[in-house]
């Protein structure tokens, strides 16, 4: 049995999906409607798991009945009459989507109308294109260094060579769409939401590309495979026995938080949703927009989470390895626990490693997606030249400085071994730590940082409290 | 700088994360919202809503007729008809009782104003707040509806 299925990994039995006879054309196709399918399927879900978990962290319960189905009495079989049976509303997003498809189609009069009709299409194509080079399963088999196995046919959709640049070009043609369905909605609430947009995404997406490049330099490779691979080697170069994901190394850490703010500013997610700031520009860009152009920007934006939370996984977070954990290493260097030798607990660990790679991939996609609604319910959104502060003054110089660090960590590391390299990388960091304590320590005191204000209570009103009487002894 | 930092930026998200997380971990019982048509909340002792034509213990309506409760009324929703009693066909202690009793919903502001001037404290507003309708005149309720069924 298990030689079967080593088998099929190989290849051996690729006839069985009949995955080798098509041509290159179809199996693209094939790789398309893996990745799409799903994420159009996930997308319900994520909008339930979002208005769900929101609720709860608000006190409130949240949309639990849709779904509920009660057998009716003339039902055949006698046990199941009456009975009802809970979705906990997982059907909510479904008739949401119906209402938004059946709803009026309402058209502005003075709309520039190409552009209109365009935007929506232009906002959700960047968002489901970022997948295309997220590697879902492993193209390599356990135990050995060989290329092959069902994974490697099927995923990525394009194992191009510029991965993370082809993720970088492709989120910043997002903007396209917000922006054009500001300008053409002819609403100046509309286009301010786009202006906005457009300004947020600029500002951040210089520090994302330091916080990749600075991965970039790290793992030696801009394809999105080999960036997943590299995170398979030792931890720091010294400790075998873990995978090195790059959010566990000091230099990929402050990427990974780098990344991790300015992917939130550019789905514009609360705490950066300024685009679509309710409180002020009533929708934003999407102001102007009803039923099915308005369901296909919601469409989009939670792609946009969900892969973007995909290139986080990838990147940092080791991508489709549940645990950082070498179980090669440790299937070979028996690692013996009550006298009993674990050689074969670990190999199987490796083999469900391997096979369950796409749904762990997806579960860290998901876990990326709570993370976004956590952020929602807990952060009020930022002013806006605390945001451009944030981005130029912050998340710029960090990411800079960052790479230079990462720089010099991997010429000591050639020049004189892991060790050196690590001794190299903790003194640079100590000067720049002091470098910005000298800086910083010109500016002003008793200033809030980024602009902050607060309001200081000089005088509290008391709380006003009601005098009761019993009135059993009146 | 960096003190600051950590005081006005770092330490503010962090609390706030331990808030939101403690509110998602908290006991469902303590939620604010309820569900409605199946859990209901108390309601406070005054609230005012839907009338109510209630009787004597002895059966014998206290509405008397004398249509106070229809000049007190700010909407203009009440319209009371009186007949006189008699002997053999009594309905309220006094000398007349009320034939037609209709209060338009409406119109009524649920200001309570009638149970002011009520005399007998024949009608009052008690706690029956599920009055939607479908039609218009189903909104017009009258004294069949109002009374207060005979307690046994």
């Amino acid at each position: 049995m298990s030689q079967w299925i080593e088998d099929i990994a190989k290849g051996k039995d690729a006839v069985l999906f009949g995955i080798h006879m098509y041509g290159p054309g179809v199996l693209a196709l094939i790789k398309v409607l893996l990745l799409l399918i799903p994420a159009l399927i996930l997308v319900p879900g994520l909008i339930w798991w979002e208005r769900r978990l929101l609720s709860w962290m608000q006190d409130r319960i949240g949309p639990n009945r849709t779904g509920t189905i009660t057998v009716p009495d003339n039902f055949p079989i006698k046990g199941l009459r009456g009975k009802k049976q809970r979705t906990a509303g997982l059907l909510q997003p479904i008739a949401d989507g119906l209402k938004l498809f059946l709803k009026e189609d309402i058209t502005p009069a003075s709309i520039d109308r190409k552009v209109y009709f365009l935007a929506p299409a232009i906002a959700l194509f960047p968002a489901f294109a970022i997948g295309g080079t997220l590697p879902w399963g492993s193209a390599y088999l356990p135990f050995g260094d060989a290329v092959g196995g069902i994974y490697s046919l099927l995923t990525p959709v394009a194992n191009v060579d510029i991965g993370i640049l082809y993720v970088l070009a492709i989120s910043s043609l997002g903007v396209y769409g917000v922006v054009l369905a500001g300008y053409s909605s002819n609403n100046k609430y509309s286009l301010m939401g786009g202006l906005r947009s457009s300004a947020q995404l600029i500002s951040y997406e210089l520090a994302m590309g330091t916080a990749l490049a600075s991965i970039v330099l790290a793992s030696g490779s801009l394809r999105m495979t080999d960036m997943v691979r590299v995170q398979e080697q030792a931890l720091w170069g010294v400790l075998p026995a873990v995978q090195n994901w790059f959010v566990l190394t000091p230099f990929g850490l402050v990427g990974a938080v780098i990344f991790l703010i300015c992917m939130i500013a550019e789905t514009n997610r609360a705490p950066f949703d300024l685009p679509e700031a309710e409180n002020e520009l009533i929708a934003g860009y999407h102001t102007e927009y009803s039923s099915m152009k308005f369901a296909v920007f919601f469409m989009g934006e939670y792609a946009a989470m969900f892969f973007f939370s995909g290139v986080f996984a990838a990147v940092f977070l080791g991508g489709y390895n549940l645990l950082p954990l070498n179980y090669e290493y440790l299937a070979t260097h028996g690692w013996n626990f009550l006298g009993q030798d674990m050689g074969g607990f670990w190999r199987g660990m490796a083999w469900f490693n391997y096979w369950a790679g796409p749904a762990i991939f997806v579960g860290k996609c998901v876990v990326g997606i709570t993370f976004f609604i956590w952020l929602r319910a807990t952060l009020p959104r930022l002013r806006y030249d605390q945001l451009m502060g944030l981005g130029w003054k912050t998340l710029l110089p960090l990411g800079i400085s960052n790479l230079i660090i990462v720089g010099l960590w991997i010429v000591a590391t050639k020049l004189w071994g892991i060790g050196g390299g690590w001794a190299a990388w903790a003194a640079a960091a100590a000067v720049l730590v002091i470098i910005y304590l000298n800086i910083a320590s010109l500016s002003k005191k008793d200033e809030m940082a980024f602009g902050g204000r607060s309001v200081e209570m000089k005088d509290p009103s008391p709380r006003r409290t009601v005098k009761m009487v019993d009135p059993n002894k009146v | 700088m960096s003190f600051e930092v950590f005081r006005d930026v770092a330490k503010p998200i962090i609390a706030g994360f331990g808030i939101t997380s403690r509110r998602l971990l908290q006991q469902k019982e303590k939620r604010a919202t309820i569900q409605y048509p199946e859990d209901r909340r108390e309601q406070f002792t005054r609230t005012r809503w839907r009338h109510v034509l209630t009787r004597y213990d002895s059966g014998l309506e206290r509405c008397i007729g004398c249509s106070l409760c229809a000049g007190a009324c700010p909407a203009r929703c009440i319209y009371v008809e009186a007949a006189e009693n008699s002997d053999s066909d009594r309905r309220s202690p006094g000398e007349r009782y009320a034939a037609r009793y209709e209060i338009n919903l409406l119109r009524c502001i649920f200001c309570g104003y009638c149970q002011e001037a009520c005399p007998t404290g024949a009608i009052v507003l008690r706690k029956d707040f599920e009055l939607a309708n479908y039609d218009r005149e189903d909104f017009l309720y009258t004294k069949e509806m109002l009374l207060e069924p005979i307690r046994e």
